[in-house]
């Protein structure tokens, strides 16, 4: 990032195949615009979202990290869902404990249909990160 | 390592926003990748050709497309690649398209950075991806339809005929859906049960259709070709085996109550067989009006049966059928009454819906297809129509057009004209939709044969001594209009069939955001759900006309026997697989596990997998303390090598 430069935040989204990514699909078939911050990683289901690699991106300086899945009750997988929201919980608590601010990870359902709502969820995160800056880790990496 | 990255232009849709020249210099330099080619159209035979050929000269193991989603052309590019020698599970897609070039097309530098970084994340991807060989699975050729409206029946009769049992499930006693309660339909104005009974009878004395009516589906298990289905039939309090269908019963039960079949037009006993041509012809006892399943008195019907067949300890039942395909076809309700008070819907009784018209002209309806309204059974002398009550309303009902009303209020208009010419209809419409072989002729028939069309829509219905008082607007002449009616129509729209959520949610299946069915592309797998050996047809997808429902319920039959044409299927490689080095046998993989697919090797002390049961969803590898499990072709180092080349 030059220094004249606007800081754009760096987003990794972890969507599951069978709904967010779906409705990311949506989005772009719909010619709906977001911001081009967001670098989607498929998954077959949120509930395969290891903690670990949350962290992994955290720690590699992405600014936040988006985690979509089917809504409740609607998983591919019947509860994958359920389980991505429990460990994303103890996540959360952990990173506050190192100094992680939790607010960079986000977990949404966003349905396939729900196309426009994936495009709001990129630019609601992209603005809310823009808001909290860069993430502290990648200051750390660079120096 | 030896990859081959093809990124696509798509004509101007990639190459057009993401600078695809620019895109091939800096991948050509990345690790791994042997080399970096473009073309304009990569599915294209030359696109494919080239895939081929270019594996060919440069020895290459494995193969990433940059192009469109996965969803579109993953499976043509699997092909490609085995065909050209590399195997098809060592092909990555990254999609440059719908999540790159669509969505950012004002910003093309920074989606050109995008872009890299999707390949690379792929290239790290495809670097880790084992060499797979597609599971084997057996096919149960045996299909479940649920609903036995037009569109069941039709899908059901389709499968049957082609050699293949039938389980159809229906959750009212008889079969013929809504179908059965229309009087004519359009635009031949032929009879409705004089088309449909022969559907019924077919289906009703089919010897492949295992027909199951008063009965719902409570739980479904497993898999493509290998489904299990649970089935509750709920208590008739009528041995059908016993039963002739005489009818004794109904005439004698005192208890009389508003039949839903008649949409509450008219009473019904509590023991009933809800219209003359159903199909199971045998009565069921509405536990909710029976006098003696409620007090305990009463038991007419016990006596008047000549064959012993009441009987009121009867239970539900709870049937168990393994199934190699679904069929969804559970219909649709019109918009409830309370939400269109406005007009005056379930307030004023000669305000009706499109069905209780329907009951009215039909020639074994409450009226012996005689048009009287329902207060006092008077000849209505001006009838309004009014189209959209529901539809195309953001506010107050839906944004969808309901696809039919248009074509049902031109014909009811002209039903009612036929039988009261010396009558007056009036249509009120935003637009007439008629859109279909015949249709458009209809409508102009029914303005020539005295029906009276004014755009625009009205304000309020409201009662004024034995007749109503509509307000609406003339939009074309531009004055209010108001007319003193004796009966006004509603064209409510059509909504998710009640109970279409929870089964979706027993079927696993996505609905859009009014609860309508998902089909898997909107365009061009319209009867397929998303969820394989499951299928849509009818009005459970979206609003259609009778015509429409059976091409689709014909497609889903045909769906069905691509299906059941081969004696195995073959099951995605991409599941769980455990190191048995690194498993401790804690079984948290056994609890993480949604389809049975993991268990204890109890002897062994180690987890295993039954791949055929494994959906690969990963979660048991997320949940495994060790490490011991991974997804095969989606592994842990695999995800944070492209965490990797997508934060770098």
């Amino acid at each position: 990032m030059g220094s004249g430069e606007e800081f754009e935040p760096k987003i990794v989204a972890f969507l599951c195949n069978w709904c967010t990514y779906t409705g990311a699909d949506l989005a772009g078939v719909s010619r709906i615009q977001y911001p081009p911050n967001v670098r989607p990683i498929r998954v077959m289901c949120s509930g395969s979202v290891d903690p670990m690699y949350i962290l992994k991106a955290l720690l590699d300086g992405a600014d936040g990290v988006l985690v979509g899945g089917c809504h409740p009750g609607d998983c591919h997988y019947v509860s994958g869902n359920y389980k991505a929201r429990r460990r994303l919980a103890v996540l959360s608590a952990i990173l506050d404990e190192f100094g992680i601010d939790s607010r960079r990870v986000w977990f949404r359902f966003i349905s396939a249909s729900e196309g426009a709502l994936f495009a709001k969820t990129v630019r609601d995160m992209r603005d809310a990160l823009k808001a909290l800056g860069p993430n502290p880790a990648r200051a750390l990496w660079i120096a | 390592m030896r990859t081959g990255v093809f990124v696509c232009w798509c004509g101007l849709n990639i190459g057009g926003v993401v600078d695809v020249p620019r895109v091939v210099q800096e991948i050509s330099g990345y690790p791994g990748v042997a080399r970096a080619v473009d073309y304009r159209y990569m599915c294209s035979d030359p696109g494919q050709q080239l895939i081929k050929d270019t594996i060919r000269e440069e020895r290459l193991d494995s193969v990433v497309i940059a192009a469109c989603s996965p969803g579109m052309h993953e499976a043509t590019f699997q092909t490609v690649a085995e065909s050209g020698g590399v195997n098809p599970y060592r092909c990555e897609i990254a999609n440059i398209r719908e999540q790159c070039s669509w969505p950012h097309q004002n910003e093309p530098g920074k989606a050109t950075r995008k872009a890299v970084e999707l390949i690379r994340a792929a290239v790290e991807k495809v670097r880790g991806d084992e060499a797979l060989s597609a599971l084997s699975i057996p096919v149960t050729r045996r299909a479940l339809v649920i609903g036995a409206g037009i569109a069941g029946m039709q899908a059901a009769l389709d499968i049957a005929e082609a050699g293949h049992e039938v389980v159809l499930v229906e959750r009212l006693p008889h079969i013929g859906g809504h179908m059965a309660q229309l009087s004519e339909t359009f635009p031949t104005l032929d009879c409705s049960q004089c088309i449909l009974t022969p559907k019924t009878s077919e289906v009703g004395r089919h010897p492949r259709i295992r027909l199951v009516t008063n009965s719902e589906v409570e739980s479904v298990s497993g898999y493509v070709g290998n489904f299990t289905v649970r089935i509750r039939r709920r208590a008739t309090y009528v041995n059908w085996d016993l039963c002739t269908g005489c009818g004794l019963c109904t005439e004698k039960c005192p208890s009389k109550t508003p039949s839903a079949f008649e949409r509450g037009l008219a009473k019904e006993p509590a023991v009933t067989i809800a219209f003359p041509q159903a199909v199971p012809h045998k009565p069921v006892i509405r536990a909710e009006a029976c006098r003696h399943l409620t007090s305990g008195k009463c038991g007419v019907c016990e006596k008047a049966c000549p064959v012993g067949a009441i009987d009121f300890e009867q239970q539900d039942l709870l049937l168990e059928e393994k199934v190699g395909a679904i069929v969804v076809a559970t219909g649709y309700d019109l918009h409830p009454k309370a939400k269109v008070g406005e007009y005056g819907y379930g307030v004023y009784p000669d305000v009706i819906d499109g069905l209780e018209f329907e009951r009215l002209n039909s020639a074994s309806g409450p009226t012996q297809g005689e048009i009287r309204r329902p207060s006092d059974g008077k000849v209505p002398k001006e009838v309004v129509f009014i189209q959209c009550v529901g539809s195309r309303d953001q506010e107050n009902g839906y944004p969808y057009c309901s696809k039919i009303c248009c074509m049902y209020t031109a014909k009811h208009a002209r039903l009612y004209k036929h039988k009261v010419p010396d009558g007056q209809p009036y249509v009120f419409y935003m637009d007439i939709r008629a859109g279909g072989k015949g249709y458009e002729e209809f409508v102009q028939e029914a303005t020539d044969e005295g029906v009276l069309y004014l755009r625009g829509r009205v304000a309020r219905v409201f009662q004024d001594g034995d007749r109503l008082v509509v307000f609406g607007v003339d939009t074309l002449s531009g004055k209010k209009v108001e007319i003193h009616a004796d009966m006004v129509v509603l064209a409510t729209a059509i909504v998710p069939a009640s109970g279409a959520k929870e089964l979706a949610r027993t079927l696993k299946l996505a609905t859009d955001r009014y609860g309508f069915f998902s089909e898997a592309h909107p365009k061009l797998r319209p009867v397929e759900s998303l969820t394989r050996g499951i299928y849509i047809a009818g009005c459970a997808q979206a609003p259609k006309d009778i015509p429409d429902t059976v091409t689709q319920a014909g497609s889903a039959a045909a769906k069905v026997l691509a299906l059941f044409s081969a004696e195995r299927l073959s099951h995605s490689p991409t599941v769980a697989a455990v190191d048995e080095e690194l498993c401790s046998g804690c079984g948290v993989c056994v609890e993480a596990c949604a389809y049975d697919a993991r268990t204890l090797d109890v002897r062994r002390r180690v987890a295993v997998v039954n791949d055929v049961l494994c959906e690969g969803c990963g979660t048991c590898a997320v949940a495994c303390p060790n490490g011991a499990t991974r997804q095969k072709n989606m592994a842990r180092s695999q995800v944070l090598s492209m965490i990797d080349a997508v934060v770098g």
